[in-house]
């Protein structure tokens, strides 16, 4: 099967500006990730390893270079057009799981597809499938906080998957969860890989790391 | 998102913080009850003092003594020069297009037998009396006639306060009463009129002219009331009856009033207050609407991570400022409706007791600011939540 490139970023650099000095945190980083690739990106913190991913998920911008998401040159698009594209084609899955907390389970799952402006019924039962498929059907109603960590994440999960994204991008999704639970996430993020999604994992453990298809390192805003 | 998906997420939202979301109800609710009540008061007012003043009869004319706001001599009284002659030279003049009315009055005691009546008010007037004022007709006995009333015999025609207050429930016709030692035969007993200004118009008596004139000693006239046979002779009338009054008389010593001038001078005064009342009411909505805008800000503030995080799952800019608009206007809109059940239950309470009258103007005005103040507090919120970056907002704690 040939590999097609679906991310492509060349010569990414990101400057943050405060009062005084200009601090570059990406240096013209250039990498690409083809579809149904499983990459992880480590480094130690500070490394620019979680702006990179922000760039890629269109939540924050470049300061220049190209950005290609599935051949289209996504940094051209209106604010409107790129909340467009987060809403369709990327499912992010946060550290701190990032789920609302005076809504239940089903409600924070539909969420995405009330702004795809699906039907009530349709992203209802959609979002039934997808709390069963990560093991959470019981819990449809449930406040987030009244859930463990494990389960949380794994609503962010059915939440990140409700508008059938080809792209998913994980922030340190273990990164608040016990061994067992973070063995679980990881476990559903490569089911998800087997059946075709590209997934792009941020994290500074080892272990997280090695169990992707591709390992990309970052230091000081470079890859190395 | 469509009307219903933001009907949801903002009652979602305001039941989340419901004590909040209370009080800042509670600041539309007393605006926009006091704008209904007040003007409801301002128009029940209105009404009250227009059927008042309706109910002597539209097609009335006042002649007054004196000029109103002209010159007083220092004892702060003007001298009345109003003569019953003037009203005789008036009748003769006018008869065609007007019937003609001078009136002496004199509050005085009313005796009969053992029992007194303090301060009724004695009107001396012509026998045509019940055809030109509304309502001064009879409900028992006779008016006196136009004989009685050049002849200054004493018959009289009395009110219904100084019937139950002398006779109770007996019937008075043919008894006598004394005005101040002179004795009067009743004839008549008048129609309830009820209260004018809060006077009590029943507590009077009325007697021929000249049996007044020569009781009170006077030949000066109160009023001269003058009706136009048709509505639209008053002018005329009015005119003719300056010219008849002049021949003798200058501009200075009296002055003639129309039921329509009364009228509008009341109306607009009333008009004014209700407007000033209203406005002060309308104030109390506009502190209201910065109550609205404030919590709202809280809100956007508060929920910064919860906006960046639906910016990330694909809300537009416009899909958050839609929200927290259609928070602010829920939450004036509710307080909107609240406070226009409240003032108008209020207010048909009051119209019981009091003078009070809904106007169908006064809760739709209320309701459309209620509205404008949701929308117009809620755009400056709505609009710092729409342009917050997604990523600096989900990153914010």
């Amino acid at each position: 099967m040939k590999k097609q490139p679906v991310i492509i970023l060349t010569d990414i650099t990101k400057d943050y500006a405060s009062e005084d000095m200009v601090t570059r945190v990406l240096h013209e980083i250039s990498f690409r990730v083809n579809v149904g690739e499983f990459v992880a990106i480590t480094g130690p913190s500070g490394s620019g390893k979680s702006t990179l991913l922000h760039i890629i998920g269109l939540l924050d911008l470049a300061t220049s270079g190209t950005y290609f998401l599935h051949e289209k040159d996504v940094t051209k698009l209106t604010e409107d057009q790129q909340a467009s594209v987060r809403n369709n084609e990327i499912g992010f899955v946060f550290q701190s799981f990032n789920l609302l907390q005076k809504a239940n389970v089903l409600d924070n799952v539909v969420l995405p597809a009330i702004y795809a402006g699906t039907g009530k019924a349709v992203r209802e039962t959609k979002g039934r499938t997808l709390l069963e498929k990560v093991g959470l059907a019981d819990h449809l109603l449930k406040r987030p906080n009244q859930l463990s960590g494990g389960q949380q994440q794994r609503v962010a999960i059915a939440r990140a998957l409700m508008n059938d994204p080809s792209i998913i991008l994980a922030d340190e999704p273990t990164g608040n969860l016990d061994t067992t639970s973070g063995r679980d996430v990881m476990e559903i993020l490569k089911s998800l890989h087997k059946e075709g999604k590209t997934i792009v994992v941020i994290t500074h453990d080892a272990s997280i790391a090695n169990q992707a298809e591709r390992i990309v390192k970052l230091r000081d805003g470079r890859i190395v | 998102m469509d009307i219903l998906e933001l009907l949801k997420l903002s009652i979602n939202a305001l039941k989340v913080n419901k004590m909040r979301s209370i009080l800042t109800m509670l600041g539309v609710i007393i605006g926009v009850f006091a704008v209904i009540v007040l003007v409801s008061m301002g128009s029940g007012l209105k009404k009250y003092i227009t059927d008042q003043i309706s109910g002597l009869g539209s097609n009335l004319i006042f002649v007054i003594p004196g000029q109103v706001g002209g010159s007083r001599t220092p004892g702060g009284q003007q001298t009345n020069k109003l003569t019953i002659n003037d009203a005789r030279r008036l009748d003769t003049k006018l008869k065609a297009i007007a019937d003609v009315g001078p009136v002496v009055q004199k509050p005085s005691t009313i005796k009969y037998k053992n029992k007194t009546d303090k301060q009724v008010s004695v009107l001396g007037t012509t026998s045509n009396y019940p055809d030109i004022v509304i309502n001064a007709g009879t409900t028992r006995g006779v008016y006196f006639n136009l004989s009685q009333e050049k002849s200054g015999a004493h018959v009289t025609v009395i009110g219904k306060t100084v019937q139950e207050r002398l006779f109770g429930d007996g019937n008075p016709i043919g008894e006598k009463i004394s005005v101040e030692g002179k004795k009067y035969t009743i004839i008549g007993v008048m129609k309830k009129r009820g209260a004018l200004f809060g006077i009590d118009q029943d507590n009077a008596i009325v007697i021929p002219i000249n049996a007044a004139t020569r009781q009170f000693g006077v030949d000066k006239v109160n009023a001269i009331y003058l009706a136009a046979k048709r509505p639209e002779l008053v002018e005329l009338v009015k005119k003719q009856a300056r010219q008849a009054l002049l021949q003798r008389l200058t501009e200075d010593d009296f002055t003639l009033q129309t039921q329509e001038q009364t009228l509008n001078t009341i109306g607009s005064v009333i008009g004014a207050l209700t407007i000033a009342l209203g406005g002060i009411a309308a104030i109390s909505l506009l502190v209201g609407g910065i109550g609205v805008m404030n919590i709202m800000l809280v809100s956007v503030t508060e929920r910064t991570k919860e906006i960046g995080l639906r910016k990330a799952l694909g809300a537009k800019r416009s899909d958050i400022l839609s929200q927290f608009i259609f928070e602010a206007i829920m939450l004036s809109v509710t307080g909107g409706v609240i406070g226009i059940i409240l003032g108008l239950g209020v207010s048909v309470l009051l119209s019981q007791v009091f003078l009070s009258e809904v106007t169908p103007w006064s809760v739709f005005l209320a309701f459309l600011f209620s509205v404008a103040v949701g929308l117009i507090f809620g755009i400056a919120p709505a609009y710092r939540a729409s342009r917050l970056s997604a990523i600096e907002a989900l990153r914010y704690e």
